[in-house]
Parts: structure tokens; sequence; C-alpha cells
């Protein structure tokens, strides 16, 4: 369609072209309605901006659910009358119940991996940012795309009511192993709650998989005249090989997720076998319940890097720009995304360590594992050259892409302890793997997420955050980020298990009592913060300061030479043409090249 | 225009990802299996006679959707409109084929689910069945297309939503023959 709208130009009065090709390229002002513009809309940036405000809905209740636990964890002796007046019997006598507890930590991981990180993180940018970073007047269908997000929706739905189911949502964590997420009989959230979750995870499969269908022919046959995959932005390459990873791991979740509602409802035995619940012998036999562990880390990890990459490739794009200095080792950055994204199908066994795995297979999992050491270690170091020595502007999505960098350290060094098969004996299941993967995944993705919502800010509402609050807002997460999570580490490396409500009764990990504390309470006050962003988020749709000049971070990408509201179709006349790769800062004595300048006589071809 | 044409067309291009995406979904299915008829009380499957005649019926669509879209490329309206109908009627004779193959368990006393069920065959019938569906949704989109073909007052000579219907027909037909396969070598 690119190369369509490139030679027949002149979009404003164009005859629409039936047939082969999509049609609703073009910057028509016909009158649309309310319904139409926001709710069953077809423009990727609308629905980018649906996605996105979703997330954050999520993001809140899933915070929020942490809060409450921390609440439980920092003060188990404690009594909270307002919890019994808002949850009822699921707090009676204002402390949390059991059920409850495993409910909240269900639906905080459930919540934050699937709906915001996954759905709110790439479904906001892959929208908002493939068919502006490549010259596109929209998605390859824009009418699957729409599909995506109300499936999403759909999923959202779902999930949202089983929170109010009188058994409780699901509660087995948020691998939801079986036989316990089997089994109704085995806990009160594995009820209907349970059903809940996997017709819900269901709907949202299939709109990840309708997504990233989307993306990865949009990246592969829209890109604008001139722009050849090498010359993409990082971005673009990161949200690719997100895609690549979602449309072949989500659909093998899938296929565990059926297999478990077959077991679930109709009585089969794919993994359940010979057991006794409640003095009550259960008649099946001959299924493995390890089996679904392959099913699900087959894509669990995987997942770990669809969270992942995106965060990654906004970070390369932001310390780029905000650097003054083009991204050091470009082809590097793409060449270690690819081997993480071929890495990322041949580590699930590692989840698996303890399951009785055979040792010698453990054995190449550990090696495959340690291996992503590599290409991370280049992306590290190309990350830092790129700031070294760079002009920095510290704007506060700069703020949250080093952040990021710190972080993805920090929680990937921890990795490296983890990959390891015999450190993994004493470190599984324990509060060193809750603060290794809340570091490197869940908060460095966050940093990702909140650097792109702050640079891209401008593009989405033609206003700008505000900036003290965004400045407030990252220190006091970042700090607090480490606040929390890097204690932890020290409590399990003492053998401190995670998924317990209480430990004040156990004398070995007693002396935590106060760090628990403290932990909790950094964890409300970051939580606190989180809303004054959101705050700020909205306030700023309408009463931000308002952006004047089209290019306001000085940036080369084809997005900043849209007008500053761009409607729908993007480009108002052609659309532009590329000539040079993403990253031409501080060329030449210029601060910047934005990619739609042709080479220069006295220039080579990039 | 001419770049244009040399390039694969994007919902063409969609539809082979999509693929690719359902074969992982029926490869972690398949390897599923193989881990568990290597455990204890794994049983041999029959598989039904019946399931021959659905093999054979899905075979010879995939020949009349091919001479569908043949017709429709040499436009001959009324022969690509009659070889859909065929097609779309031999899909649903091949649903009818599977179903009444899986009746044929339950008369030999055999459970395919609840108690009593054993995983190898609760397998066959979790994985055709998941195949099944995917035929189903061929053969909407099949009589979607014939529904249009059949309604157009200003003829339509656009080939691209035949030959992305074909193609996925021809990957539910393939799909279905290394199934069968699989499960005749795997029993």
């Amino acid at each position: 369609m690119s190369s369509e709208t490139i030679t027949l130009g002149q979009a404003v009065a164009e005859v629409h072209s039936h047939g082969s090709h999509d049609a609703h390229g073009h910057d028509h002002h016909h009158e649309e309605s309310f319904l139409s513009k926001y709710i069953f809309c077809t423009d990727h940036k609308m629905i980018g901006k649906q996605f996105l405000i979703t997330g954050i809905i999520w993001a809140i209740i899933g915070g929020l659910f942490s809060v409450l636990f921390r609440l439980q964890l920092g003060y188990p002796e404690a009594t909270f009358p307002f919890l019994e007046d808002l949850f009822g019997k699921w707090a009676a006598g204002g402390r949390i119940s059991n059920e409850f507890y495993y409910a909240l930590v269900t639906m905080h991981g459930t919540i934050l991996v699937f709906f915001v990180l996954t759905a709110g993180l790439s479904g906001t940018f892959a929208n908002i940012l493939i068919p502006l970073q490549i010259g596109a007047r929209d998605m390859a269908s824009g009418f699957l795309n729409m599909l995506s997000y109300w499936f999403f929706f759909g999923a959202s739905v779902v999930m949202f009511a089983s929170l109010f189911i009188q058994t409780g949502p699901a509660s087995g964590g948020w691998t939801v192993y079986p036989p316990l997420s089997a089994l109704g009989q085995a806990s009160e959230g594995s009820k209907l709650g349970m059903d809940f979750w996997l017709i819900s995870m269901a709907l949202f499969i299939v709109s990840s998989l309708l997504g990233g269908l989307n993306y990865i022919s949009t990246i592969l046959n829209l890109r604008t005249k001139g722009l050849s995959m090498t010359r993409l932005p990082l971005t673009m390459w990161a949200i690719f090989f997100t895609a690549v990873l979602g449309v072949l791991s989500f659909p093998v979740l899938l296929s565990g997720a059926v297999l478990l509602l077959f077991d679930r409802n109709l009585g089969t035995s794919f993994f359940l076998s010979e057991i006794v619940v409640k003095g009550e012998i259960l008649p099946n036999e001959g299924g493995s319940a390890i089996l679904f562990q392959h099913l699900f880390w087959f894509l669990g990890h995987p997942e770990v890097y669809i969270i992942l990459l995106p965060a990654m490739g906004m970070v390369s794009e932001i310390l780029s720009v905000n650097s003054r200095k083009p991204i050091f080792g470009y082809l590097a950055m793409v060449g270690s995304m690819f081997a993480i994204c071929i890495l990322a199908f041949l580590v699930w066994a590692h989840h698996m360590f303890v399951t009785g795995l055979n040792p010698f297979l453990g054995a190449f999992f550990v090696l495959l594992t340690l291996l992503i050491a590599v290409p991370s270690a280049i992306k590290v170091f190309n990350w830092i050259t790129t700031l070294w020595k760079g002009n920095v502007r510290f704007t506060p999505g700069m703020l949250f892409a080093i952040g990021f960098v710190s972080l993805f350290i920090s929680g990937g060094l921890t990795g490296i302890f983890l990959g390891n098969s015999t450190l993994d004996i004493h470190l599984h299941d324990t509060y060193f793997v809750v603060a290794h993967f809340h570091i490197v995944m869940g908060v460095a993705s966050f940093f990702g997420m909140f650097a792109g919502v702050y640079h891209w800010f401008p593009k989405m509402y033609s206003r700008f955050l505000n900036n003290t609050m965004a400045y407030i807002h990252f220190w006091v997460t970042f700090v607090g980020a480490y606040l929390i999570f890097w204690p932890m580490h020290y409590a399990g490396l003492a053998g401190m298990p995670r998924r317990y409500t209480d430990w004040s009764n156990w004398q070995s990990f007693n002396m935590f009592a106060d760090m628990n504390r403290f932990i909790s309470t950094v964890a409300m006050i970051v939580f606190a913060v989180q809303l004054l962003f959101v705050f700020n988020f909205f306030y700023s749709i309408f009463k931000g300061r308002k952006v004047t000049s089209k290019n306001p971070w000085g940036a080369n990408t084809l997005e900043w030479t849209t007008p500053i509201t761009p409607g729908h179709g993007n480009w108002p006349g052609d659309v532009p043409e590329v000539h040079r790769w993403a990253y031409d800062y501080g060329k030449d004595g210029r601060e910047f090249i934005p990619q739609t300048e042709p080479i220069g006589a006295n220039e080579s071809k990039h | 225009m001419n770049d244009q044409k040399r390039k694969i067309h994007p919902h063409k291009f969609t539809l082979w990802v999509a693929i690719g995406s359902i074969l992982m979904m029926f490869a972690g299915l398949t390897s599923a299996y193989i881990v568990k008829r290597s455990q204890v009380s794994w049983l041999m499957i029959e598989i039904p006679i019946l399931f021959w005649y659905s093999t054979a019926a899905i075979l010879v669509s995939s020949l009349t959707v091919q001479l569908s879209l043949k017709a429709l490329k040499a436009r001959e309206m009324m022969s690509y409109r009659r070889w859909l109908m065929i097609t779309a009627v031999l899909g649903v004779l091949f649903l009818v084929l599977q179903i009444a193959g899986f009746k044929q368990f339950g008369a030999n006393d055999i459970r395919l689910v609840g108690a009593g069920s054993n995983a190898s065959y609760s397998f066959l019938l979790a994985i055709s069945g998941l195949h099944g569906l995917h035929v189903l949704g061929g053969v909407i989109a099949l009589v979607v297309i014939a529904i249009q073909a059949l309604r157009e007052t200003t003829r339509n000579y656009n080939t691209i939503p035949l030959e992305v219907a074909a193609t996925y027909w021809h990957f539910v037909d393939v799909l279905w023959i290394y199934l069968f396969i699989f499960f005749n070598w795997m029993k």
C-alpha cells in the first residue's frame, strides 16, 4: 500500500482505489461519529491509545493488589478494619484471609504480566509507532487491529468479572499449575474463577495473535520508499521480534489452556493422575502435571522477552535521541535481539529444574540460559557507549531510559545466579526469584514503558506531560524500586519462600520482620507516586503545555515529520521518502539529520 | 506499481504468518502427545475406519478449491461458483464424518472424556476437535465468499480473497494429513 500511495500522490483529493488494496489510507476530512472515532476505530493511533488507557486502568488495579498483600506481609499482626468493610469475608476481622492473599498475588501477576506489560506495552507502542515510524498510512489490516483491541477488551471484562465471583478469582498463582488449578475441590479459587481465568486468557491470546500478525505483516510489507530493514529505528526491530515471539509461543499456551479446560470440565486426565483430595480418591489416571509446566513455560519464557524487547527498543531510541549521538553498534543491537529471540525458545526448562528434570538435560538448559547473558551484555555495553560523552538531555523520558539500563543490569546479574541448576535448588521459589524477575522484567519494562509514554506523549496528544510531576515520579519510583526489591535478595538467599501469607511464627525468618515492614512502606509510597503519574497523564491530555513544533525532541525518525496532530492517514500529502538510517545525530557539525533528508554530495550512503 | 506486484500481497503474507502460528499450537499438542505416550497407562488407539473416508473427503476438497480458483482466474463464473460450493460441502462432509467417527468410540464402550477416560483417547479428541474448528473456520470463509459471488450485481474478478481462502484450505488439509499419519504412526 505504501508504494501505491506514493505513486498516486495527491492524497487529499483522491479517488479510492478498490480491489486488492486497502482504501482507507488517505487524509480525508469526513465527519466521524463519536462511536467510529473513539470506540470502533480502525485508526492505529486511536487503537494504541485504547490499549494504553486500558493498560493504565489494569496497572492501577494490579498495583493496588500488591499494596494490599504487602500490607499483610509487612504487618502480619495488625488488623485493618477498613479492609473488612471493603472486602467482607475475604478480610474477616480486618486481616487478609489466606484465600484472599492467594487471589491477590495470582491476579497481581496475571494482570501485570499479561494485561499491562504485554497488551498495555506492545499493544500501545506497536500500534502508535509502527505506521508512524515506517511511513505507512495505517496498519496492514485496520480491521484485524480493531478486533485485536476488542478481544483484549473482552478478555479484560471476563477477568474483571472474575474478581466478583462468590468463590473469588483464580488463586493458584499466575502460572496456574495443575493439579491445583484443575480441580475445583482443591481450593476456592480453583472453582468458577479458574474457568473465567482460562476463558479470559484464551481471548487474550487471540487478541495478541491478531495484533502480532498485523505488526509483522505491516513492518515487512508497508515500509515507505527507501526504508530498508537496516534503516529501521531499533523500536521497529524490537517490536518486530516481539511480535514473532508472540505469534510462535502464545499458541502453545493456548493448547495448554484448552487441555486444562478439558481436564476441568470434561473429566479428562491430561494433567491429572492418582490424586486424593480431602480423602476422596479421584478416578483420574495417566496424566502428567509436569506436561502442563512444559506447555506453560514454552510460552512463559518467551513471554519474558515479549515484555522486555519493546522496552529495549524504545530505550535504544530514546537514549540515542537524547544523547544527541548515533546509537552505538546498530547492527549488534539487531543481532543481539535476534539472538535473544532464538534463545528465548530454548531455555524454558530452567523454570523446572526442581521438577525432577533429568540433570543431564538440565545441563543444556543451564548452558543455553547463561548464553543469554552474551546478547544482553552486548546491549548494555551499547547503551552505555551511546551515553558515553553524549550531549545528554535529561528529559523525563531519558531519565526513565537510563533507569531501565540500571535496572536491567541489576536484575540481569541475578539471572546468572538463578540460571545455574545447582544454585536454583536452593533459590527456587524464594524471594531471590521474586526480586530477580520484578527488577529485570517487571520494573525495568515499566521503566521502558514510562520512557515511551513521556517521549511520545507529544505525538499522541499534541501536549507535553508536566515535567515537575515527571521528575518526582522518576526519582521516587527509581529509588523506591531498589529499596523494595534489593532487600528481598537477602531474604531469598536465607531461604525465605515466596507465596506464604505469614512468617511471623516461623523462627528462621522472624529476623526479616522489620525489613518486610520497610518494604511494605516503600511499596505504598511508590504506588502513590504512580497515581501522581496517572493524574499527570490525564491532566496533561487536556491541560498540558501545547506542542508548538513538529519535532520537539529534534529526532530523526518519521513520526516527527507528521503534523503536530496527525489525522487518519498520518501525512496530509505524500508519505515521505527515506534516504538514511535513523541515527544521524551530531554528524558533520549538525545536531541531527532527519531520515527524510537526501544524502549530501560529501556523504556516503548509509 | 511494478514494485508492488513483485511483492507478496499483505493479506496473503498475514495468512502465512497465521499458518506458522497455528502450526505452533499443533506442534505443542503433538509433542505433548509424544511425551504422554512414553508414560505408563497409555492405551493403543484404534483409529475409526470413518477417518479414512473423511481424509479422502478433505483431500478431494483441496482439488476442488483449486479448480474453483482456476475457474475464477479464467473468469468462468458459473464453474467457479459450482466448485466453490462443492468444496464447502466437502468440508462439511469431512466434519460430519469426523463426528461420526468419534461416535463410534462411544458405541465401542471407549470413554473419550469423563471418569474412566484415558488420556490417549482424550488427546485424539482434543487435537482432532481443534483441527475441526479450524476446518469450520475455513468452511465459513468459503461460504462467505460464495454468498458474495452469488449476490454481486457487478462482476468482481478480484482473486485475492479466494487465493487466501484456498491457501488456508490447503493448509487445514495438509495439517489433517499430518495429524492422521501422526495418529496412525504413534498409536
